[in-house]
């Protein structure tokens, strides 16, 4: 049973007014709010257990790697990787495929081969294989999108050849809410030879994800996307792949012997976590993901789509309004603009009216240029957002249209 | 508390919707061009200054917020047919105007029409927007060939 008053009430910062209204907080894409679990998990451990993990002996070492390991298990299990050793903690998920782009790209890719990404992904997922291209004279590849804002199956396919090295692909576009269909992407890859990143930075939040049954090879998201802190994501890949790829940066916790010739590096996933991890970033990820858990996806699933359908009915009836991102499989995302206001203007608008939205190109550059608008306005829901809460953004955005009539 | 109509005002809303001395100038001795990154705001700039150093045209095209079409067409009229040599006072005075202390009030005498903008100081993310068109003058002023940026 889905308790909207209850899941409110664990979020402390939803309670707050701004000037003068209640808050009502429509940015989650970009970076959701925490339960009260998660805060008091990181207050916790700073309280309490705050040591340094892997080397301490005495007991609040022994606490901190407890929780930080822990922490790891959980998400393991969340995803339903093999083992935790596929888990590698990273600052987030542009950092993770950084680390696949840098270390796995640099021993694999050479002249010639080709990266094929979509045109829907967030820069995160462009700039990295394009500086790995300009390093190793490979050629990017990018599969086109239909006015919908879905990626093009045909021309998508029509990319893929054996050339074709790694598919890098966003599993829940955040500019337009697009649920990728991953499981035939990772096949159709697979089958050439090529290698599978997603970037499940959006997704994550808002739809199981089991590694296994996918079989892709490398997947990346963050934890402040899912109601855990900034500052802390991961890269879950195969083991075999992990094993076989240098380390991304050299340190502490990534080697077992150092000499001044030779250092021994660590196995997974120490290999990748040179340096002192943000643990208390690591715990709370942790406890976000133990609260989706207790919430349950389907729970939340069937809620976040009840809620997109009423947002989308509204605005399909509000005049002036054009959506951007109309894909059959979408999430959470209602990404627009209005034919009077622009984005920005909105976005100042509303957010005296205690509505805070996105306005911008939400770092996805080539969609703004797809959809040839400079900028859109974004509200993106969560599982505590209400009906009452996008009523009160559309009276807003009538407001909106009111100053600029 | 600050009203949103005091950001908005009727003159902004109307050189937004009709903005003064929009498109490209048949004749001009200097250009420039301005863009905001973070907004996706676009915006070219045209003046010509004849020889005894006066701006006896000047224009703007591009795309942006409503905040930033009113305070470029407020701009170029502000310009007309003043003293190129006057620019730079004029642009470090609309800076200090957008970025002052919210208690200071905008010299009105001083500022003339370009007063209604000094209410985007409450709004910090929108100070850009305004400005984005002043420093796009100055690099077409100063004959830069760098894009203008706000930052």
């Amino acid at each position: 049973m889905f308790d909207i008053e209850k899941i409110r009430s664990d979020f402390p910062i939803l309670g707050q007014q701004i000037y003068g209204k209640p808050l009502v907080y429509l940015d989650n894409a970009a970076t959701t709010q925490k339960p009260q679990c998660v805060i008091g998990a990181i207050s916790h451990y700073y309280e309490l257990d705050n040591a340094n993990v892997h080397r301490g002996v005495h007991a609040l070492s022994e606490r901190a790697t407890a929780a930080y390991e822990g922490a790891r298990k959980i998400i393991a299990g969340f995803f339903n990787a093999r083992s935790p050793r596929e888990v590698i903690f990273t600052r987030g998920t542009t950092e993770a495929i950084n680390l696949v782009a840098s270390s796995w790209g640099g021993a694999n890719i050479k002249a010639g081969d080709e990266i094929l990404i979509t045109h829907m992904e967030h820069h995160s997922n462009i700039v990295p294989w394009q500086m790995l291209c300009e390093r190793t004279g490979a050629v990017l590849k990018v599969a086109p999108i239909n006015a919908a804002g879905e990626l093009v199956i045909e021309g998508f396919d029509a990319l893929l050849s054996e050339r074709t090295k790694l598919v890098g692909v966003v599993h829940m576009s955040n500019a337009l809410g697009t649920i990728n269909p991953i499981a035939s992407i990772i096949g159709k890859a697979h089958a050439v030879g090529a290698k599978v990143l997603v970037d499940g930075a959006q997704a994550a939040a808002h739809l199981a994800v089991d590694l296994q049954a996918l079989d892709v090879d490398f997947y990346v998201t963050s934890a402040h996307k899912m109601y855990g802190p900034t500052g802390t994501g991961v890269l879950i890949g195969k083991e075999e792949i992990l094993a076989s790829m240098p380390p991304y940066q050299g340190g502490g916790d990534m080697i077992r012997i150092v000499t001044f010739e030779k250092s021994e590096y660590n196995d997974l996933p120490y290999k990748f976590e040179a340096g002192t991890p943000h643990i208390a970033g690591v715990i709370g990820f942790g406890k976000a993901i133990e609260y989706i858990q207790g919430v349950g996806f389907e729970a939340i699933a069937a809620r976040e789509k009840e809620l997109l359908a009423y947002a989308t009915a509204k605005a399909e009836n509000f005049e002036g309004l054009r959506l951007i991102g109309t894909a059959a499989e979408k999430a959470c995302v209602l990404s627009f603009v209005l034919n009077s206001v622009h984005p920005h203007d909105l976005g100042t608008i509303v957010d005296r009216e205690g509505v805070a939205i996105r306005a911008g190109h939400h770092c996805a550059m080539p969609v703004m240029q797809f959809f040839k608008v400079p900028a859109t306005a974004r509200a993106s829901f969560s599982m505590y957002n209400t009906e009452a809460e996008v009523d009160a953004l559309f009276a807003a955005l009538k407001k909106a249209q009111d100053i600029f009539a | 508390m600050f009203d949103l109509r005091d950001l908005y005002q009727q003159v902004i809303v109307d050189h937004n919707k009709s903005p003064r001395n929009f498109g490209k100038l048949e004749h001009f001795n200097h250009e420039a061009d301005g863009y905001n990154p973070l907004c996706g705001d676009r915006l070219h700039v045209y003046l010509n200054v004849n020889d005894e150093g006066i701006i006896d045209a000047v224009s703007f095209e591009g795309e942006g917020c409503a905040i930033s079409v009113a305070s470029a067409s407020l701009m170029t009229e502000t310009l007309k047919g003043k003293p190129v040599s006057e620019f730079q006072k004029k642009f470090e005075g609309f800076q200090h105007m957008v970025t002052a202390d919210l208690d200071e009030e905008a010299d009105e005498a001083v500022m003339g029409k370009l007063a209604v903008l000094s209410g985007v100081r409450e709004f910090p993310s929108r100070i850009k927007c305004a400005s984005l068109c002043w420093h796009t003058m100055k690099s077409a002023v100063e004959d830069s060939s760098k894009v203008a940026k706000t930052e």
